[in-house]
């Protein structure tokens, strides 16, 4: 076998154009823009466990190396900058990167879908969401569940409260492979492997699930409630035990933004990962002034995946990375 | 030795861990709630044929078993021994009754066969996906009944039996699927 063809098939090729469609005539029809911006930048989201690409370039005249240049792993920093320069309802569907993130649910590229609303509170955030899941998808209300509850459910830990003895604990009941070198996990670590060890698998099965209210210390872009205990505003859709889309109550604060990159910055480097330019155009335009909204990123892959029952992203791309 | 990093990990590897070499048989990457990446293996013991899961992070690396494979030619059993030829070199190699396992059932005199070796030692064999043995024993077929759909045992000459087709004869060759164990077809008359 060749490997020139695509891996998806043509009646897959023509549910990803309708999809797209449907999806963009939801935003119009709500009043939205349509955005567009640049894949290519010189910022990028500093996170821990996301590594963008970088890409290196010359003065095409005297071939001097000029700053590496970053191919974005979501489009969330240009359109929190239109947002803050008077943008209100503005939705984009392009391609993010991320390195080494291949499997059946991941290609290194991959299309994202992103919108935000300037106004939006938590609630008519996941209100936005909910809306759209039952109109591409047509399975019926999406339920919601706090992430507290869905672990005490389905892992019987209080992920909150529970120290990492007792996470551990709730994965060796579980039957979940302790990854090697795990010693020196985290907690965060720990509900992560219980997440997907599991927890995901059971949610968003008989319709799709919103889980929100995540723990402060996975907040990443979210802004943090004071709860008690403090709660990120950050929620994700889950459709048959896959996660679609993430969204959060924007961080609006540039000052813990900058703190949040340097605590990501240290435990890069402590994981042996390079750090990430700490400063951005995006901070300016927080240090201008974000308007409070709430936005979500969608990979609008894995939505054509629930939409067509597909079980491999390989099913709905043309040409996944091996034969990009 | 090579190594893999995680993000090489791919089914069909061939690793070394605690000392043994192992197959991966399934990966699975996961990246659950924004945290850190998994890498779900399956591994299958090469010696011992047990399976193993284990999970790795992002950082991790598994050296490469130093596994090759080689065509050979079975030769002849001794006691407990099978005794094989490699086609190209000439050396001779032997596997134990249990690490040939149910290949016995394929292995006539000459036939030909892949060994797998491990630190340049033979360790199991796969034959071809078909080969071609004499029936030496079986009830005598009905005559003119050719349906392939009821069966009967017959003993081929390596000591092994199949369900063939009724109108199979002692004396005729038949074709059998070696992952299966399945008769195919008569190959002579």
């Amino acid at each position: 076998m060749s490997d020139f063809a695509p891996t998806a098939s043509w009646a897959a090729m023509r549910q990803r154009a309708a999809l797209l469609r449907r999806f963009r005539t939801f935003f119009d029809d709500l009043g939205f823009l349509e955005v567009e911006t640049p894949l290519l930048s010189a910022d990028t989201v500093v996170d821990r466990h996301l590594d963008p690409i970088a890409v290196n370039w010359h003065d095409s005249g005297n071939r001097s190396t000029k700053q590496p240049m970053w191919l974005q792993t979501s489009p969330e920093f240009g359109m929190k900058r239109l947002l803050a320069a008077g943008g209100e309802a503005i939705y984009q569907v392009t391609r993010a990167f991320r390195c080494d993130e291949q499997g059946v649910l991941h290609n290194p590229e991959f299309t994202i879908a992103e919108w935000y609303r300037v106004g939006d509170g938590y609630e008519v955030g996941m209100d936005l969401l909910a809306e759209l899941a039952e109109s591409l998808l047509g399975t019926g209300s999406v339920d919601r569940i706090p992430y507290r509850e869905a672990f005490k459910r389905h892992a019987g830990v209080d992920p909150h409260l529970a120290d990492v003895a007792a996470l551990r604990q709730a994965a060796v009941d579980r039957q979940i492979v302790i990854p090697t070198g795990f010693d020196n996990a985290d907690r965060d670590d720990w509900l992560n492997l219980l997440l997907s060890g599991c927890v995901e698998q059971q949610l968003g099965h008989d319709r799709p699930a919103i889980v929100y209210d995540y723990p402060a210390s996975q907040a990443m872009l979210a802004c943090v409630r004071t709860d008690d205990p403090p709660v990120a505003e950050r929620f994700e859709l889950y459709v048959d035990g896959v996660e679609l889309a993430n969204g959060y109550h924007e961080l609006r604060d540039a000052a813990e933004l900058r703190r949040r990159n340097e605590i990501a910055n240290r435990q890069r480097q402590a994981d042996g990962k390079p750090a990430l330019p700490a400063s951005s155009r995006l901070l300016a335009a927080m240090d201008h002034g974000l308007p409070d909204c709430c936005g979500v990123a969608l990979g609008f892959d894995r939505l054509l995946m629930a939409a067509t029952n597909a079980t491999d992203i390989r099913q709905v791309l043309a040409f996944p990375f091996d034969r990009a | 030795m090579a190594s893999y990093k995680s993000n090489e990990f791919r089914k069909g590897l061939k690793v070394q861990i605690d000392g043994e070499p192992y197959l991966m048989i399934e990966m699975n990457f996961r990246k659950p709630g924004k945290g850190a990446a998994l890498f779900e293996c399956k591994l299958r013991n090469l010696l011992r044929n047990t399976v193993l899961s284990r999970t790795y992070r992002g950082t991790e690396t598994l050296e490469a078993a130093d596994i090759e494979e080689t065509d050979a030619q079975y030769l002849y059993r001794q006691g407990d021994m099978y005794v094989f030829m490699d086609s190209t070199s000439y050396e001779q190699y032997e596997l134990t009754a249990d690490q040939v396992d149910d290949a016995w059932k394929f292995l006539k005199e000459g036939q030909g066969c892949a060994l797998m070796l491990y630190n340049g030692n033979p360790i199991s064999l796969t034959p071809p996906n078909h080969v071609e043995l004499e029936i030496i024993e079986c009830e005598p077929g009905a005559k003119g009944d050719t349906a392939t759909n009821v069966t009967k045992p017959a003993k081929v000459e390596t000591g092994a039996e199949f369900q063939v087709p009724i109108f199979i004869k002692q004396g005729n060759v038949i074709k059998i699927d070696t992952r299966t164990g399945d008769y195919i077809e008569r190959v002579n008359n």
